[in-house]
């Protein structure tokens, strides 16, 4: 494989939410994008601010990948989802509710509106970081 | 303006053909289509040519060069890449270079060539459609995407894997009479509902095939047709393209496909038809899913009420709307690059008449086609009629 790429903006952001200080960048309208941004792409203001993501997201939608890239390769079956924390969506893969392989037991483990905190953890295929999201404490 | 028509078609055989290089495909599909026009190949005047992972699948960049000399013609020549939409793309811009009054015989079409690498390459292939930094690292496939579209579906207006498992089943019916489907075999609900997962709630009968293949178009202007005493009874009387929001977390909506409906209501207003005025449609199915959200975005239904389509009937080729009857992305195949032209020569066929299914459409005037790319971050429609 070849030397892991830099991606600067990117980078950071990763970083950041790994640290427990994921944030989303917001323009005076409140819509919120993900870096690297220089405009807003919802409505063009240049005025971009980083701003602290809930603490808590809400699951919008999930799937149960069973056939992926060689990146992935060691991970699957695994949950894919989108989780939206106040200004943002972030997509990640949901841990902790796993699933046998069977889509009837991941409905009753997973469901659309439960409640996920957000962090980085390691791809099992190669350690990459990976966005994980987690049942929320208590949840 | 002038009018556009579609003087003549070309395809090879969609399926595997590990052995066969790219600009073998295309060369292939240009020459049926010129012949199938009657067209000579040096009244050519640009080559528009659809391809997305040639780099990755055969190392080849820089493909239209090299398609131009393949099909025989001596023009300028460019590749549009949209994803799966590329081909779309490229026809959509021939149309507008005749109208314009640029070129009076454009080439267009698309290759992709597939099956030649092993399947998780291709997954990874397809995966860079996606956004790499927020999507692709975060574990999004092709069909996990279309997946999280399912399910953000069936939460917000219902539906389920049965209804979906009827849009197979039917794609996969038309099939059977295409001799350049991929796989012409029926594929019950019951068979459907049994395969193994893919992305749940998508299972490998919601996914189309992996596909080699090509597509090739001869766009002639009105002028050029009646000056050279070429048969194009099909004019092209609308082309639209959406653009969205590149990942899907990004959407306004995750069950919906704005850029569709934008690509849609642009189709319709430059042709001067509506909705109600189609009589067959071929559309971007490389999931069952996706074809719900296609039917829903071209305004045959409104949103949340396509996915009883297939089921109820209205879409099966006996029902009112019949909808891919080439059997679709989903049986007939799916080489990427070459989907969006492909869709234009089948539906070509429906409406001339010669088409294995246009007995199913026997009065058909008008039809539409709609090509996506990723998860329609990218949409182009087009509105076919006949004209004479």
């Amino acid at each position: 494989m070849s030397a892991p790429a830099s991606n600067a903006g990117y980078d950071e952001w990763l970083d950041a939410l790994a640290d427990g200080e994921g944030y989303a960048l917001v323009c005076p309208d409140g819509h919120g994008s993900l870096p690297p941004r220089r405009v807003c792409p919802e409505c063009g203001s240049t005025a971009l601010s980083e701003e602290p993501l809930a603490e808590t997201g809400t699951v919008e939608t999930y799937s149960v990948v069973h056939v992926a890239g060689p990146r992935f390769a060691d991970d699957t079956p695994y949950v894919n989802a989108i989780a939206e924390f106040g200004p943002v969506r972030l997509t990640g893969v949901l841990r902790g509710a796993e699933p046998a392989t069977d889509a009837v037991e991941i409905a009753d483990r997973v469901a659309v509106g439960d409640r996920v905190a957000v962090g980085v953890e390691e791809r099992a295929t190669d350690g990459d970081p990976l966005v994980v999201f987690r049942p929320a404490d208590g949840e | 303006m002038t009018d556009v028509r579609v003087a003549g078609v070309g395809l090879t055989q969609f399926g595997s053909h590990p052995d066969r290089t790219g600009r073998d495909l295309f060369a292939t599909a240009a020459l049926r289509a010129f012949e199938d026009a009657g067209v000579p190949r040096e009244d050519v005047d640009e080559l528009n040519y659809g391809n997305f992972m040639g780099a990755l699948a055969e190392h080849q960049g820089h493909q239209a060069p090299l398609m131009a000399e393949a099909a025989g013609v001596n023009c300028p020549s460019t590749r549009y890449e949209e994803a799966c939409a590329s081909a779309g793309v490229a026809v959509r811009e021939a149309v507008r270079t005749v109208r314009a009054g640029e070129a009076d015989v454009v080439l267009a079409g698309g290759m992709e060539r597939m099956t030649n690498l092993p399947t998780d390459e291709v997954t990874e292939g397809l995966a860079i459609a996606a956004d790499d930094l927020f999507e692709v690292r975060a574990g999004v496939t092709f069909p996990g995407a279309y997946a999280l579209m399912a399910t953000a579906y069936f939460d917000a207006y219902g539906g389920g894997r049965r209804d979906l498992a009827h849009v197979a089943a039917k794609n996969h019916a038309n099939a059977v009479p295409n001799e350049y489907a991929q796989y012409r075999k029926e594929v019950p609900v019951e068979k459907a509902l049994d395969a193994p997962p893919v992305a749940e709630p998508l299972h490998l009968y919601d996914a189309c095939p992996i596909t080699d293949g090509a597509s090739a178009l001869v766009i002639v202007s009105e002028e050029y047709a009646a000056g050279h005493d070429v048969d194009a009874p099909v004019a092209v009387t609308g082309t639209g393209q959406g653009t969205d929001r590149m990942a899907l977390a990004d959407r306004e909506h995750l069950a919906r496909t704005p850029a569709a409906d934008d690509a849609a209501d642009a189709a319709y207003a430059d042709a001067g038809v509506g909705p109600d005025d189609v009589d067959v449609a071929e559309v971007h199915d490389c999931f069952t899913i996706a074809e719900v959200l296609a039917l829903e975005s071209l305004g045959f239904f409104a949103h949340g009420e396509g996915i009883g389509a297939a089921r109820d009937g209205v879409t099966t080729a006996g029902g009112d709307l019949p909808v891919n009857l080439s059997g679709g992305l989903k049986a007939k195949g799916h080489p990427v690059g070459a989907t969006g032209g492909s869709q234009i020569a089948e539906l070509t066929r429906l409406l001339r008449g010669d088409h294995p299914n246009s007995e199913r459409v026997a009065d058909a005037e008008v039809g539409v086609a709609h090509n996506a790319g990723g998860t329609v971050a990218s949409a182009v429609v087009h509105v076919l009629e006949v004209a004479e």
